[in-house]
């Protein structure tokens, strides 16, 4: 596409490509949000090829994953997707409990359910919401912001930390919630269609960002399969394939929600895949609240996998020895010697860990399927042939997390 | 691991079983598996071609994931690396593991790029990380690490701290400022 | 409205147009007020950066809302997530970049110390190798958090600031911890290979490890 235009301009001595130029684009540039470059061969405004290097914030995740034990490594993942840190904790643990054979008790899985929904909300709100700020529209993100400000609070309710909350624990939580919590996320959910009516009247009939979205980008399902794309970014060039469904874990089984998908495979599809979403999400937490069972939130603490309550600890002998076999250095867990890769449908597409247990409370290997490091590797695919200002438009849609790019 | 023997892949896996055990080299190919995973275990020099025909023939066209493991001092290891890959299929849902290993000195397996173009940089990652080559891949470069770092950062003999590189910088003062 | 270091003669009504004040405490005023932040963002810490900068938090009323993305504009670095081998010559060239007077603040534990992040290739505290001026503890801090941190600078500002930035002069050598050759075995030391590049520039600034005494 791009060649074709640049014949056209070729300086007629027939010099060739004179008029080709290199334009570096960040590490450091707000449409990258983060810290990723971009290394641009330009003829005039198009791009004939985009060469990605990243690396920016590659901090070691995954070898601190081989030194931390199962529980300990949780505010470490946190920090992998910060956009949607809860997600990644579920992630994590599930592919522990996949490890260790722990079944969830069902108010813990619903309370997850109702967590990862929430985090889905609070990163496709920040993924719109900052594809519209680097396309000019900053109300959008202003309104995205403020309804993310309240899933931080009800974040902090029930963790203490508006995010980052290390929530999630080896077969259970940290703590139950309550019933202000409850009511938290219910005048949330209350609140929420308004607002997202409200980015939706800004953008979806706005000229500026829908001619700038509109056939950026494509994708087409081949090519999304080819190149492992998942999550939103699949399903928007028509990938039917959502792991809540196709393998479902936690409570999914058992709630009734649709999976949003597009045809078109380009930007503006991405942006109407991921509003679309949120609805569901919506839907999905307005019923597991409403369904939330009563009873623990941590399985069988008999099997020595979970950590005891915190009463138990103080009034019972049994538990003070329970609680501190599951802290002590050489105590712990003892996992089979084995491997399992398991995955749940994080926010951003598939995100998947790949544990190698050699019978340590530490993982021997903690791989990650990180979403937005596949995603990423589209963009050159993605960007050729378009114009410089399309970047922004693409890398939006993409919803790039530096952290989990690099880890 | 748990005992190849005592293992039989559930019925949905059955056909991909028999048909990776047909391709040169394979037949020997030990199937094991562990929770829901499946996993078959492939000799490298018959890697490529038991990928190839499990996607063309198989239906496995979703590269889920590519990953390795360094099994230096693991219980009862045989080979130094582990390289698996991670199959789905995108209509039935059927998730299989392959694996292949290499060895020092010179760790390599065939690249798959051909296969799936997801592959990589899932394979750059690996060779960055781990110092694994992927042979037939056309940009086999560092991808998170600077290119004059030297060593392989996930393998087991490199310290979690590393060996300084981290504090060998220039610091700058207010005056230089 | 005495403390803050506004010029002592602005209270008095200012006749015919005059003004008496100092010249340093007239020039401190001026720059205290419009802080120009450079969002140096580059992790989760950057998540909470943005959030102070929308409508909740409001960083506008603390006269520093612009936000400007070029360095050449700006005069206060905020440094927002953890900075790696490969991140870190970006910084300090943007740091360079930045026109005198300026300032810096650290936020979150990992640019401060590394935080959670001990490893391989996380640089344990951005002090180590440029000036800081304020620390903001908490992972990530709250955006109150950031927004005290912007007061207590603007109030450092208003105390030391000079109009010729004499204030600077005295500091020759970065204020953070020295480096950490010393926490590694000794066989170890003298391992540390290469001149980490920016992969923006070909050449690279001389590195700890060639510095004699380091
Ligand atoms: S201090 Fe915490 S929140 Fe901030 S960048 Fe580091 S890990 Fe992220």
């Amino acid at each position: 596409m791009g060649l074709t235009l640049a014949d056209a301009i070729a300086p007629p001595d027939g010099s060739g490509h004179e008029c080709q130029w290199t334009l570096n684009f960040g590490p450091q540039h707000p449409a990258t949000h983060t810290t990723l470059r971009l290394v641009l061969n330009l003829d005039g405004e198009v791009i004939l090829k985009a060469t990605p290097d990243i690396g920016f914030l590659h901090s070691g995740f995954e070898k601190l994953g081989e030194h931390l034990d199962f529980n300990q490594y949780v505010t470490i993942v946190d920090r992998m997707n910060y956009v949607s840190p809860v997600a990644n904790e579920i992630a994590w643990h599930h592919s522990v409990e996949t490890l260790l054979d722990i079944k969830l008790t069902p108010r813990c899985q619903m309370i997850r359910v109702i967590f990862a929904e929430l985090m889905r909300i609070h990163d496709h709100l920040l993924a719109c919401g900052a594809a519209a700020l680097d396309l000019g529209a900053f109300t959008a993100f202003l309104y995205a912001f403020n309804q993310r400000e309240l899933i931080n609070d009800i974040n902090e309710w029930a963790t203490g930390q508006r995010f980052h909350p290390s929530y999630t624990r080896v077969g259970g939580l940290q703590r139950d919630v309550d019933d202000d919590w409850i009511g938290r996320v219910r005048s949330f959910l209350k609140g929420f269609p308004a607002a997202h009516a409200d980015i939706c009247r800004l953008l979806n009939r706005n000229r500026i960002f829908i001619d700038r979205c509109k056939g950026i980008g494509v994708l087409t399902r081949e090519e999304a399969i080819n190149r492992s794309a998942t999550g939103p970014v699949a399903r928007a060039s028509g990938v039917v394939r959502d792991l809540r469904k196709n393998r479902p874990y936690l409570a999914y089984e058992a709630i009734d929600f649709d999976v949003v998908c597009s045809q078109d495979g380009d930007c503006l599809a991405r942006y109407l895949v991921r509003m679309e979403e949120m609805l569901e999400s919506h839907k999905i937490i307005a019923w597991a609240i409403e369904n939330l069972p009563s009873g623990p939130v941590n399985s069988n603490v008999d099997d020595r996998m979970v950590l005891p309550n915190q009463l138990s600890v103080y009034r019972s002998i049994e538990g003070l020895i329970h609680h501190f076999e599951l802290n002590m250095t050489n105590r712990k867990w003892q996992p089979p010697v084995d491997e399992v890769y398991a995955s749940t449908e994080s926010p951003n597409g598939e995100l998947g860990f790949y544990i190698v247990s050699n019978g340590a409370p530490e993982a021997w290997r903690a791989r990650t399927r990180p979403p937005s490091f596949i995603h990423f590797s589209l963009f050159p695919h993605l960007a050729e042939g378009h114009t410089v200002s399309d970047v922004a438009a693409i890398l939006g849609s993409l919803n790039i997390i530096a952290a989990e790019l690099d880890r | 691991m748990s005992t190849p023997e005592a293992y039989t892949p559930p019925e949905s896996h059955a056909a991909i079983v028999a048909l990776a055990k047909s391709v040169a080299g394979c037949d020997s190919l030990i199937v094991s598996g562990f929770r829901d995973n499946v996993r078959l275990e492939v000799p490298p020099a018959a890697s490529l071609e038991a990928l190839r025909k499990l996607r063309s023939h198989a239906g496995l066209d979703l590269l889920v994931d590519l990953s390795a493991a360094d099994y230096l001092n693991y219980p009862n290891a045989v080979h130094r690396y582990g390289i698996w890959y991670v199959l789905e299929s995108v209509e039935t849902g059927i998730r299989l593991v392959v694996k292949t290993w290499a060895d020092d000195p010179d760790p390599r397996v065939d690249s798959v790029f051909d296969v799936w173009r997801g592959a990589d940089w899932m394979e750059r990652e690996v060779f960055d990380l781990f110092g694994i080559v992927f042979e037939g891949h056309p940009d086999l470069r560092r991808i998170l690490m600077p290119d004059e770092f030297s060593s392989h950062p996930l393998r087991k003999d490199y310290p979690l701290r590393g060996d300084g590189e981290r504090h060998n910088f220039h610091a700058l003062s207010r005056e230089e400022s | 409205m005495a403390e803050g270091g506004i010029p002592v003669a602005i209270e008095r009504e200012p006749r015919d147009g005059f003004i008496v004040a100092k010249l340093d405490e007239l020039a401190s005023w001026c720059r205290k007020n419009s802080l120009w932040p450079m969002p140096f963002a580059t992790a989760c810490c950057g998540i909470e950066l943005m959030a102070t900068g929308a409508s909740k938090h409001d960083i506008a009323r603390f006269g520093a809302e612009a936000f400007r993305f070029s360095p050449r504009q700006c005069d206060l670095l905020i440094v927002a997530g953890r900075v790696v081998m490969k991140m870190l010559p970006v910084m300090q060239r943007i740091w360079l970049q930045m026109p005198e007077p300026k300032w810096c603040i650290s936020m979150g534990a990992c640019a401060s110390s590394g935080g959670v992040f001990d490893t391989y290739a996380v640089v344990q505290g951005i002090d180590r190798f440029l000036p800081v001026d304020v620390y903001v503890p908490g992972c990530p801090p709250r955006p109150e958090q950031l927004l005290q941190a912007v007061m207590d600078l603007q109030d450092k500002v208003a105390r030391t600031g000079t109009i010729l930035g004499r204030e600077f002069q005295g500091r020759e050598s970065p204020e953070g911890p020295r480096s950490l050759r010393g926490e590694l075995d000794p066989s170890r030391q003298i391992v540390a290979p290469g001149n980490f590049r920016s992969s923006t520039r070909a050449w690279s600034l001389p590195t700890v490890a060639g510095r004699p005494g380091a």
